[in-house]
């Protein structure tokens, strides 16, 4: 098993002012570009050190909010890029559906890809329910958009004899012809992620590392059956390197420590639901089902723990995201174990994907954490 | 429900009233929410129009084919299916029924003998700065919701899961046909001058989603129009007053 980096770059000062809604509507004068500065540096520092720790690094993009100012994934990345030697480097992910021009996409990532000497990993993903509205991307027609972008993006990237042409229903170019090539063969990676098993048989049936988010003890193993099932339909293996899991984690001396540190983290998951209402299910985005549900029982968001109970994502506590499996927190020994038993629970993981900064917590303890986790834990993942 | 095979679409479609001392063939052309609770509009006007309702593609739940997701696609549609309709044809839309009428009209009014025009999406006079329109999926339900009704509006809360399930289909389909361009079609004022039969708008005083400044600026620019705005009433002053909308529209 291997370990990822990742972290949402927020801008945790202004959550305070800007109360129950981070998204959307935020008006940016809540932004002061000086300590947004020094945010940025400080993150990217964090992501830097990752490749003297080991580690590998992956970014993510939102829009309009205060929880993440990561707008455009492939700026940071183009500058780890540059300043990093050995970490792979995950986007997780491009929204290809909410990005009007797929070319272009194709042409960042290519870029990253030579300027890294093919250290690029690339995730296309759907995108949250709330990034349409940012986008302005029709979540009537979202998933046939991301099928026609990844299949535009991965012909222009893997085209090398000039230009071609596509007329489809959402993209036309009439002269595709990307430049760089990029330095893998026939392109980098494929990473998408997926909160459905419809959306994991989709992805297996493909082959590419499916990443699972925050899913807990409760659900990812149907997402990752799923995947499997997919695979097996088309005569495809699935072994652990194609199975990747994002929990929060916090390492520290002690096991008190440690779980300040995810405490401190999970302010991340905390104003996940800090959004309003109507930008959680766009017309279309989710099925009419489950979108006709939601007008009847728009509740706060729950979490499963372990025992099927249900808590409330905004306000649960260090041990229930623990219990629920969406945290690793305590002392090595403790996260090592906490892994190893979720690792047996969901049939095997090739990527682990720890957010080592989130919330509030310092750049010191961020360090520590992220040192303390490559020194003492990731060496015994070897062997999961 | 009846079924017509039109262009190689199945379309369903509601078709009640006598045939025999009517006024004729009426096309109502429902707008984007809440159809079934139009059920005694369309029977008030059954009382007078052969009254032919088809549910616009999507919205009965069932995809449309990919080459069809455009108002042109619906206008095309229903200009095939009066073709086979007894003429003299009315045309009443409301709403997304009123932008596809609009639609049909400045393609040919060769078997359209009047229109009345609800509220009717579809055009837009203003610069890019100025939303004429009001953005239904950028604020939570009750806001929206107050944009359309004067009055209660449904209540969402009662609906049974069938009907929850169809208020999604209704948004999903509204946001297929009409997310960008926002509820309206670039350059469709540019040919509202075919449309040269009588058309009547009817505008609901309190309409938050289309003031009634919008339904002025139309009289303006359409050949043969007048406006009739109803009082105490919002977006779907079929439902909030259906006997007023009948008279001013003279369909009674």
């Amino acid at each position: 098993m291997d370990a990822w980096h990742f972290s949402e770059m927020a801008y945790h000062p202004a959550w305070e002012q800007l109360g129950s809604s981070l998204r959307n509507v935020v008006p940016s004068s809540a932004y002061d570009p000086d300590v947004g500065a020094d945010l940025y540096h400080r993150y990217l520092d964090e992501w830097v050190l990752c490749d003297e720790l080991g580690l590998n690094i992956m970014v993510n993009e939102h829009h309009t909010t205060a929880t993440c100012t990561t707008s455009v994934c492939t700026v940071p990345m183009s500058i780890l890029a540059r300043e990093t030697r050995e970490a792979r480097l995950l986007c997780l992910g491009m929204p290809i559906a909410n990005r009007m021009d797929a070319v272009r996409v194709a042409e960042e990532y290519a870029m990253i890809d030579v300027i890294s000497r093919g250290r690029l990993e690339m995730g296309f993903v759907k995108g949250a329910p709330f990034e349409v509205s940012p986008a302005n991307s029709n979540p009537a027609t979202l998933m046939e958009r991301f099928w026609e972008a990844h299949d535009l993006i991965l012909k222009a990237m893997s085209t090398h004899d000039g230009p071609f042409n596509w007329e489809g229903q959402h993209f036309q170019y009439r002269q595709v012809n990307v430049w760089p090539r990029p330095y893998q063969t026939p392109h980098p990676p494929v990473w998408m992620t997926v909160a459905s098993p419809e959306s994991a048989r989709a992805v297996g049936a493909r082959g590419y590392v499916i990443a699972s988010l925050n899913t807990g003890y409760a659900r990812t193993p149907e997402i990752f059956s799923a995947y499997r099932d997919g695979a097996q339909a088309q005569g495809r293996d699935a072994p652990p390197d194609r199975f990747a899991y994002l929990a929060i984690v916090g390492v520290g001396d002690t096991d008190d420590e440690g779980r300040r540190r995810a405490h401190q983290i999970l302010d991340y998951s905390r104003t996940t639901p800090r959004t309003a209402a109507q930008f959680w299910f766009p017309p279309g985005y989710a099925s009419a089902q489950v979108t006709g549900q939601a007008l009847k029982h728009r509740g706060p968001l729950k979490i499963p723990l372990r025992d099927g109970r249900l808590t409330t994502m905004q306000t649960a506590s260090v041990d229930e995201f623990v219990d629920a499996g969406i945290a690793f927190a305590g002392n090595p020994d403790t996260v090592f174990e906490q892994i190893r038993e979720f690792n047996n629970h969901v049939g095997g993981i090739g990527h682990l994907l720890i957010m080592g900064q989130g919330g509030h917590i310092s750049h010191e303890d961020t360090v520590s954490n992220l040192t303390l986790f490559s020194r003492e834990v990731l060496p015994r993942l070897a062997a999961l | 429900m009846e079924h017509a095979e039109i262009a190689g679409l199945d379309l369903e479609l509601e078709i009640v009233g006598e045939t025999s001392g009517s006024r004729g063939s009426l096309l109502f052309l429902a707008p984007e929410y809440f159809r079934a609770q139009h059920a005694t509009f369309v029977a008030a006007l059954a009382a007078r129009w052969r009254v032919v309702a088809p549910v616009h593609p999507g919205f009965d739940g069932r995809p449309p084919p990919p080459n069809f997701r455009t108002v042109g696609d619906l206008a095309y549609l229903y200009l095939d299916l009066i073709d086979g309709l007894d003429v003299p044809v009315s045309v009443l839309g409301a709403s997304l029924g009123g932008w596809i009428a609009l639609e049909m009209a400045v393609r040919s009014t060769r078997r359209i003998e009047a229109l009345t025009l609800i509220a009717p999406l579809g055009v837009k006079f203003g610069g890019r700065e100025e939303r004429e329109y009001a953005d239904v999926f950028a604020v939570d339900d009750a806001e929206a919701l107050s944009w359309m009704f004067a009055q209660a509006p449904p209540d969402l809360s009662s609906f049974n899961d069938d009907a929850l399930t169809q208020v999604a289909v209704d948004r999903q389909y509204l946001a297929y046909y009409a997310w960008k361009p926002y509820l309206h079609q670039p350059g469709l004022d540019r040919w509202l001058h075919r449309i040269d039969v009588p058309t009547t708008l009817i505008w609901g005083a309190e309409d938050g989603l289309v003031p009634p400044a919008m339904g002025e600026r139309l009289s303006s620019a359409l050949p043969d129009a007048r406006l009739e705005v109803i009082p105490g009433a919002a977006h779907y002053p079929q439902l909030e007053s259906p006997e007023a909308v009948l008279t001013a529209a003279g369909l009674t």
